[in-house]
């Protein structure tokens, strides 16, 4: 009785509903996505036909000609994304955040502390931010015009050129993507 | 106004102005009147005719409750035999291996009871395979069971007296095939072209501009991440959830992802108003909730915008608030708005890091699920307010010394023993969880387990008991976010979790229907002017003191211990 009126009913609409919800629909959406950007395969960017990364993948930018990126707790692993999960009062993740912002300010030294905007002495969620704000590039303009011998203000124009407005001009924050304005910044001259 | 404050506030007007047409149109589903869907009838039948359901005939609770955990119960095996075997199931492109037998314990439960606990990272702890077939699939089903069990308390509570829930296999196919199904092919749909991956694609390798080899995580994502979100699953492709920028690509994604999260608990709030054809009732409960709500989302973010006050003494302004474990697409507004809403619906994804959330933030995360009934997780939510109700009912009743009704029914001393025990329950398992915890960490820190105790905590202090704290209490919400610093996937953790999320998921669902069951039986009363007003403001605001008093009274303790001891110590 149990058998018939339980077990069997749930076997078999598990089964379908395998079908349904494993198989037909995953497969509906990658169809459909072949038409999207990138085809669902995720969207690259390209410089010269060659590949150099995904639009929406953040990737380490350490050195002093380009704009920096986020510090991250995974350094920009894209096959193994976390954030560092420090609490606000850890003593060694204040130590952390105390030694970027020294090590910041030797690389940058006509920067004033208080402007270093707070995104670029701590770690994001993914660590694989693909962003900065506005602020958190233009901060770096002055070492960058040194080493590349470019007038300031040409850069300065550079990122608000980057720079993509709040989602449809009202919602969200302003920000810039950190692989498509050093790409930008090689392209200069 | 600042735009990031805007987006937080159209986004909760959308996901209330979207969900009140989705309740009209579940209430007629479920009431079996007619609606634009209606072509998917014959496959319904189809589905019924070849499992040899009879989707007509009615269910008492007992019944109702029988074919719901004996469905549960197979899954249960099939997603752990599953894990267990990956490594040599197909789907598997990037080679990741078998899953150890007691994380596949907790994955399986945990997904199973619409948890998405996740001791492991999407990446490499799972495959194609069992992305779909286990926690795909369990994300659809398990949140279909909630719906059910939901809509078998509507039943109740719309007849004067009967034994009749309703057919649980109907209730629960038809909230796959008519709302679950539909909506997450069109939220799938979006997220595809807005930049989450969605074909079966392994890892792929790229060289940075600046020279660094790097491998990138894929997969068909998309349709993976709408469920998670429209059934409050919260589980993520990716170790990273929904601050990865493939599983969450822009802030209008993050917009979508929030709506989607939040439309079901909603709607179904609405569609039981209705349902039984009380809509003040759903109103007056709506109204409860979105107060205690607010009282979470408006310091969250105030103190997340503000920055960490330690990082403000190393002499840093922090314009763009408390960014540690944070996106910048997002920003710390919205972040923490979300940070909130997962909590208190039970999704249990995350757009930021709650860890690195500032300690009073992690506060109120943490309260969002000790309460776990404000709007709640999908179908469930609503079984979590009925408790509070028939505590309230049972109090107000005492108060003005009258037998407590509810609805026209009699509530009597077994219906208040089972609330009684449901709600004693979770301060039971969540305490005394974090306190063996506690112990193995301080008393056995060398265990030879795969994380030894002692290496357990991310961070010292307060601060670590948090993370304990956090671990239990999300897991008996059946939440799934986590304090992500604790060191999680080892026989400890993924046992004594195991146990507290299967708890925590069927007593809470067994527990209301049966009182709903129990009261529906039961002789109907005519209402009369000595009846207490169940839609009535006043009944609203002892229904929300009493959900105050009791969290208070269960969960002072260690909050205490936990995030305001951290707080006070800035």
């Amino acid at each position: 009785m149990i058998m018939k009126k339980y077990v069997w009913p749930s076997v078999k609409l598990t089964l379908v509903l395998i079908v349904i919800c494993s198989v037909l629909y995953p497969l509906l959406i990658a169809a459909v996505a072949k038409l999207a950007p990138g085809g669902g395969k995720g969207e690259t960017v390209m410089v010269n036909g060659k590949v150099v990364g995904y639009a929406k993948i953040g990737q380490k930018f350490t050195d002093d000609k380009y704009f920096w990126s986020r510090p991250s707790a995974v350094d920009y692993n894209a096959a193994g994304s976390a954030g560092s999960n420090k609490g606000p009062t850890n003593p060694d993740y204040l130590k952390q955040v105390q030694d970027r912002i020294d090590t910041f300010l030797v690389h940058n030294p006509t920067v004033n502390k208080e402007k270093i905007p707070a995104e670029l002495v701590t770690a994001s969620g993914s660590g694989l931010d693909p962003d900065l704000s506005p602020a958190g590039a233009k901060v770096q303009v002055k070492r960058i015009a040194a080493i590349r011998k470019i007038d300031e203000a040409k850069l300065i124009s550079l990122v608000d050129q980057q720079t993509e407005k709040p989602f449809l001009g009202m919602f969200g924050p302003s920000k810039v993507n950190v692989l498509k304005l050093n790409i930008a910044l090689d392209q200069l001259k | 106004m600042n735009t990031e404050l805007i987006g937080v506030i159209v986004t909760f007007l959308l996901t209330v102005l979207l969900a009140y047409p989705l309740a009209k149109y579940i209430a007629k589903v479920f009431a079996g009147e007619r609606t634009f869907t209606d072509f998917m009838n014959p496959m319904e039948r189809f589905i019924y005719r070849i499992s040899g359901i009879d989707s007509k005939k009615g269910m008492n609770w007992k019944e109702f409750l029988t074919a719901m955990l004996m469905i549960n119960m197979l899954w249960l095996f099939y997603a752990f035999f599953l894990l267990l075997n990956q490594a040599s199931l197909p789907l598997n492109p990037d080679g990741n291996p078998n899953m150890a037998p007691d994380l596949s314990f907790n994955t399986a439960i945990s997904f199973l009871v619409n948890c998405n606990l996740q001791h492991y990272s999407g990446e490499i702890g799972l495959t194609y395979f069992t992305q779909l077939f286990v926690i795909t699939f369990l994300q659809f089903v398990s949140a279909a069971t909630g719906i059910a069990a939901a809509v078998a308390l509507f039943n109740g509570l719309k007849h004067k007296t009967t034994e009749n829930l309703g057919n649980f296999w109907d209730i629960f196919t038809k909230s796959i095939t008519r709302i679950l199904l539909p909506v997450s092919i069109v939220i799938a749909v979006i997220l595809a072209f807005n930049g989450s991956p969605a074909s079966y694609d392994g890892k792929d390798s790229i060289v940075t501009l600046q020279g660094d080899t790097v491998a990138v995580s894929r997969g068909p994502a998309a349709g993976m991440i709408a469920i998670k979100h429209l059934g409050t699953n919260g589980g993520g492709w990716f170790g990273a959830n929904s601050a990865h920028p493939l599983e969450n690509p822009t802030y209008f994604t993050g917009m979508l992802e929030l709506i989607a999260q939040m439309i079901i608990p909603i709607a179904m709030l609405f569609a039981l108003g209705f349902y039984i054809r009380r809509k003040k009732f759903a109103y007056m409960i709506f109204a409860v909730m979105t107060i205690g709500m607010l009282f979470l989302i408006v310091p969250t973010i105030n103190w997340e915008m503000h920055g960490n006050p330690e990082i403000a003494k190393m002499g840093i302004m922090q314009a763009t608030g408390a960014m540690e474990g944070k996106e910048v697409r997002f920003g710390p507004a919205i972040s923490g708005y979300w940070s909130i809403v997962t909590t208190i619906i039970s999704t249990g994804s995350v757009n930021s890091m709650h860890d690195s959330s500032m300690p009073l933030s992690g506060m109120m995360q943490m309260l969002g699920m000790l309460i776990n009934a404000f709007y709640g997780g999908c179908g469930v939510g609503i079984l979590n307010y009925y408790i509070y109700i028939i505590i309230a009912v049972f109090i107000g009743g005492l108060m003005v010394g009258r037998t407590p009704e509810f609805m026209g029914h009699k509530v009597e001393a077994r219906e208040v023993k089972i609330a009684a025990l449901v709600t004693l329950l979770s301060a039971f398992l969540i305490k005394g969880g974090t306190a063996l915890a506690a112990y193995y960490f301080v008393q056995h820190g060398n265990a030879d387990w795969a994380v030894k105790p002692s290496a357990w905590l991310n961070n010292p202090g307060n601060h670590g008991f948090s993370e304990m704290f956090y671990e239990f209490t999300s897991s008996n919400a059946n939440n799934g976010s986590g304090f992500e610093g604790l060191g999680d996937n080892n026989i400890f953790w993924n046992v004594t979790t195991g146990f507290v999320l299967l708890l925590g998921r069927f007593l809470p669902i067994i527990g209301p229907v049966a009182i709903a069951g129990l009261l529906a039986k039961k002789k109907y009363i005519p209402e009369s002017s000595g009846t207490l007003k169940v839609d009535s403001a006043t009944f609203g605001i002892l229904t929300f003191a009493i959900i105050i008093i009791i969290t208070a009274l269960s969960y002072f303790p260690p909050l205490v211990l936990g995030p305001i001891a951290e707080y006070l110590g800035m």
